[in-house]
């Protein structure tokens, strides 16, 4: 086995960490308590994080671990307090009729195909080295950076616009305002009204400070059309 | 010779002045104006005649522009005189002047007068660009202008329905038959890559006979339409509808003997096709006896004549398939002059009678209108072919021709001869001697014939205006000298032989009879016309009313045209009745139901998937993303 | 010698058909997210795994991206959550289902 062909230290962490990350894998799915769930993908992120490191991707292990463990999830975590939904789901019923048995036959499906035909394929043909050497340690950070910000300088320029769009799209998910909200809606229609109406217009950059708050307000009004 | 291109050209002037200026234009001025621009072409037809006598060679092409530029095929807009376009062009223009001007007063008082005088100067137009057309597709402009003109005439009283529907019998008989000419062009076009009469010539000895065959055969189908052979001459009957003057157009000087003038023109390519020449010859002889039979039981003093053209353009396609094509174009020549001269002196007629038609009605009527009578007593003596009168020279050489062929062909020829006397015999009869049947009707009928009196009119025939006569007048001497132009008795005589023999082909059957035998065929001719006039006076200037001589089945001409009727016109109705009762409810509208049907039950069996669950439809993506691995995988593609 | 790039992507294949099964088996949208985010991770350390054995550091800039896309996601897959557990409490995917044919 070629595994066994690795010096021994890689064998032993890449095993542990097959292990850890299958088994937090398992439990995100497996867990009735979100809480649990999101614990247990956070078991999953540190295993890939420990791949990443012996895959000598030190860069991004960290990034990983900062990010999606120390963002992400407790993203999740945040929104499972703030909502309360960390009651227990009944694992053991299924509505949807076969859901489950499909589900299962398809991923397996899934996988076995993807094994079965890769099999003794699993090799890269590609050239080497073509945007930047990678290796472990500085010189990898380096060489990543170099390629971030020359070769996909513009896919890194469009994902910060993603990034924008990302977050004005939260905010104006979430920040819609209370009970009181109909009675805010009308006095800014009425404000608008006497601005005149290129003022009014809701994606007007130019509007003061103050109107800022009336103009997205007039969006989450969109923006609850659109969910409901 | 260069100014040949103002013969067509001063009627098209005419007719787009009176396009702008028509209707400003008081009534008598438009017409004048027509009349001046046709007679302007005739004293340059004239002119170029002159030129032409003094030419040396036989063709004189004149290039206008090229027309049309598609590589290696061109066509030139280009006019061609020779000797045969001359003749046509003189007799056209000449023919058509006396009836513009003739019409002048006969149009008196027409609310469209302008307009139909613009028809008329258009009409002359594409009848002058047909005939001196260099090429098929020239030539085949003004078959298609004169086509649409006639329609134009024919249906001129449109608000009458009758005329309406005969214009578009004319025009649609007409297309059935164009579509032969545009086949035999699309053949020469394959075949010689030149639509040039010229090049068409030359090219004919080395083409295939049968390419050569189906060439004549189908420019013939051709001129069966436009020169109202059997079985597609309900049409020329029908176009009495239109104005005296426009039959009078019609019939003599222009569209009906555009088809034997095509048939003369390609006389070249039919002289190598002696099987094509049979089938017109039969053809040819078929719709002189037929039309002729027809032409024995009709009352309206107008379709008498309009059989009478039928029966002698048959004459005409019988010198055409014998061979005798200067024959042919003698015979149109001068039937043209007698033609003209019978439709216009019958115009008379129905002005004098206020409209009326019907030979029944009339009689008697030579007392008053002696000129009338005596005109139209010519132009029976003509047409019947009584010596010394134009008919009896041009149909005589037709009849030899016809006898070169076979004695059947002639005999029937004779008979045919013999029948027209008669029948036109039968005309002048009913309508100039016997007793004067409308002052009965006028006087006894003031019950009987309210139907008068509802019009405001009263009958009282009269002598139409000296304006009218001088048209008429002109053509009784025409076709009393007519014969002049081909006199049989010396070979320097025959003027429009000698002057032809360049540009048509001499047929290798065309027989050249011994002095006596011409004599012979003569006497025969001449004894049938009178013959045939005897009879018709004996029995019709006494009576009126003989149903023993008018045979419902020629009344009805054969039926051809009710067979037609039932045969093409009923079953299609009947068709399309099934069509619309069965195909279209069953058929489309079940395929068109069905298949919303069909989009409906597989929405409702689709609408299924769409549960609106998000984990089942993400299951239906992975499951289709499965399903495309394995794809993948068995067309190898991972 | 580093373990086989082979054992990587098995490994990568088995976390993400996880990943699938916990998406089309769990009725809580918040479980649902966090099996994308195995998911996303699983075609992350494929990444990592190619970009390793090519020795090209591009397959380490493709994981970047990824992280970006995921965390913008995250964020716009939650705020929706919150907007619909705001109307309706306890809501579970099963109760979403507006769009049904």
């Amino acid at each position: 086995m070629m595994l066994l062909s690795a010096t021994y230290p890689d064998s032993i962490t890449f095993v542990l960490c097959a292990i850890v990350v299958v088994g937090g894998g398992l439990g995100v799915v497996l867990s009735n308590n979100p809480v649990r769930a999101a614990l247990n993908l956070v078991m999953t992120l540190f295993g890939v994080a420990v791949l990443f490191v012996e895959l000598s991707a030190d860069f991004l292990a960290v990034v990983q671990v900062i990010i999606y463990a120390g963002a992400i999830v407790v993203l999740f975590l945040f929104v499972i307090m703030l909502l309360g939904v960390d009651k227990q789901e009944k694992l053991g019923s299924e509505p949807l009729i076969l859901q489950r048995v499909i589900a299962i036959v398809v991923g397996l499906a899934f996988l076995g195909m993807i094994i079965g035909y890769g099999w003794g394929n699993f090799n890269s043909h590609g050239s080497y080295s073509v945007i930047g050497v990678a290796s472990g340690g500085d010189s990898g950070i380096v060489e990543l950076a170099k390629a971030t910000f020359s070769y996909y300088l513009l896919p890194f320029e469009v994902t910060s616009v993603l990034l924008i769009i990302a977050i004005i799209g939260a905010v104006v998910l979430i920040a819609r305002s209370g009970p009181g909200e109909d009675e805010v809606k009308e006095d800014i229609s009425a404000e608008i009204k006497t601005d005149g109406p290129k003022e009014g217009h809701e994606n007007d950059v130019s509007v003061s400070e103050d109107k800022v708050d009336e103009v997205r307000s007039v969006d989450f009004t969109v923006g609850e059309e659109q969910i409901v | 010779m260069k100014l040949v291109f103002l013969i067509p050209a001063f009627p098209l002037l005419g007719a787009l002045s009176l396009i702008f200026f028509g209707r400003k234009l008081k009534e008598p001025l438009a017409g004048y104006i027509a009349t001046a621009a046709v007679g302007l072409s005739f004293i340059f037809s004239v002119v170029v005649w002159i030129k032409f006598l003094g030419f040396s060679g036989n063709v004189f092409v004149d290039h206008l522009f090229v027309w049309i530029n598609t590589g290696s095929f061109k066509v030139d807009a280009a006019l061609r005189v020779d000797p045969l376009s001359l003749t046509m062009v003189l007799f056209v223009t000449g023919v058509s002047t006396l009836i513009h001007f003739y019409s002048v007063e006969y149009m008196h008082k027409d609310i469209d007068f302008p307009k139909f005088f613009l028809y008329l100067n258009l009409f002359v137009t594409s009848m002058i660009i047909l005939v001196l057309g260099n090429n098929m597709l020239l030539t085949f402009v003004g078959w298609e202008g004169v086509g649409v003109c006639s329609y134009f005439l024919i249906s001129f009283w449109h608000e009458r329905p009758s005329a309406a529907s005969a214009g578009k019998k004319a025009m649609i008989v007409n297309r059935i038959a164009d579509v032969g000419f545009l086949l035999s062009m699309f053949l020469v076009i394959h075949y010689v890559h030149s639509l040039n009469y010229s090049a068409i010539f030359a090219a004919g000895p080395s083409l295939a006979k049968t390419t050569v065959d189906a060439i004549v055969l189908l420019a013939f189908v051709g001129a069966m339409g436009k020169s109202a052979q059997v079985p597609l001459y309900g049409w020329l009957a029908d176009a009495m509808e239109g104005p005296t003057p426009v039959s009078a157009l019609i019939h003599a000087a222009t569209m009906v003997t555009a088809g034997v003038y095509l048939m003369v023109r390609l006389s070249p390519l039919l002289a190598l096709s002696p099987d094509v020449a049979h089938i017109i010859t039969i053809i040819g002889i078929l719709t002189a006896f037929m039309a002729a039979m027809s032409a024995t039981a009709q009352d309206d003093i107008k379709k008498v004549l309009a059989y009478s053209t039928v029966s002698q353009l048959g004459y005409m396609f019988v010198g055409v398939g014998t061979g005798a094509y200067a024959a042919a174009i003698f015979l149109m020549v001068t039937h043209a002059f007698y033609k003209a001269l019978l439709f216009l002196s019958s115009g008379s007629v129905i002005h004098g009678m206020h409209d009326e038609q019907n030979l029944k009605k009339m009689g008697a009527l030579k007392v008053v209108m002696p000129i009338t009578a005596v005109a139209f007593f010519t132009g029976w003596m003509a047409i019947a072919g009584v010596p010394p009168f134009a008919g009896f020279w041009s149909k005589g050489d037709v009849l030899v021709g016809a006898f070169s062929e076979s004695w059947l062909v002639w005999i029937i020829g004779l008979f045919t001869a013999g029948i027209t006397s008669y029948y036109m015999g039968r005309e002048y009869c009913l309508a100039f001697l016997g007793k004067a049947r409308w002052i009965s009707e006028s006087s006894k009928g003031k019950k009987k014939s309210s139907k008068k009196e509802d019009h405001g009119h009263v009958v009282d025939p009269h002598e139409p205006s000296f304006k009218m006569m001088i048209p008429v007048v002109t053509l009784a001497i025409l076709a009393l000298v007519g014969g002049l132009l081909n006199l049989p008795f010396a070979s320097s005589l025959k003027f429009l032989d000698k002057f032809l023999t360049p540009v048509i082909a001499a047929s290798p059957s065309y027989f050249h009879p011994s002095a006596v035998n011409q004599i012979a065929l003569g006497v025969l001719d001449a004894v049938f016309a009178i013959g045939g006039g005897l009879i018709a006076y004996f029995i019709w200037s006494k009576t009126y009313e003989k149903p023993a001589l008018e045979f419902t089945l020629f009344k009805n001409a054969w039926y051809i045209d009710k067979t037609g009727d039932v045969a093409i016109a009923r079953t299609s109705t009947k068709l399309a009745e099934v069509t619309d009762n069965v195909i279209e409810p069953k058929v489309i509208d079940g395929a068109v139901i069905g298949l919303s049907k069909l989009v409906l039950a597989v929405g409702i069996l689709v609408r299924k998937m769409a549960s609106g669950f998000v984990r089942r439809e993400a299951l239906v993506i992975a499951g289709g993303l499965v399903a495309l691995i394995i794809i993948g995988g068995l067309r190898g593609g991972l | 010698m580093s373990v086989d790039l082979s054992y990587y992507l098995i490994l990568a294949a088995v976390l993400f058909t996880i990943g699938l099964i916990g998406l089309l088996v769990r009725r809580n949208v918040l479980v649902m997210l966090m099996c994308v985010e195995l998911m996303l991770n699983a075609s992350n350390l494929t990444f990592v795994a190619f970009a390793s054995k090519l020795k090209d550091v591009g397959g380490q800039a493709d994981v970047f991206f990824v992280l970006v896309v995921a965390a913008a996601e995250v964020v716009v897959g939650l705020a929706i959550i919150v907007s619909i557990y705001r109307k309706r409490l306890g809501a579970t995917a099963d109760d979403l289902s507006s769009l049904k044919g």
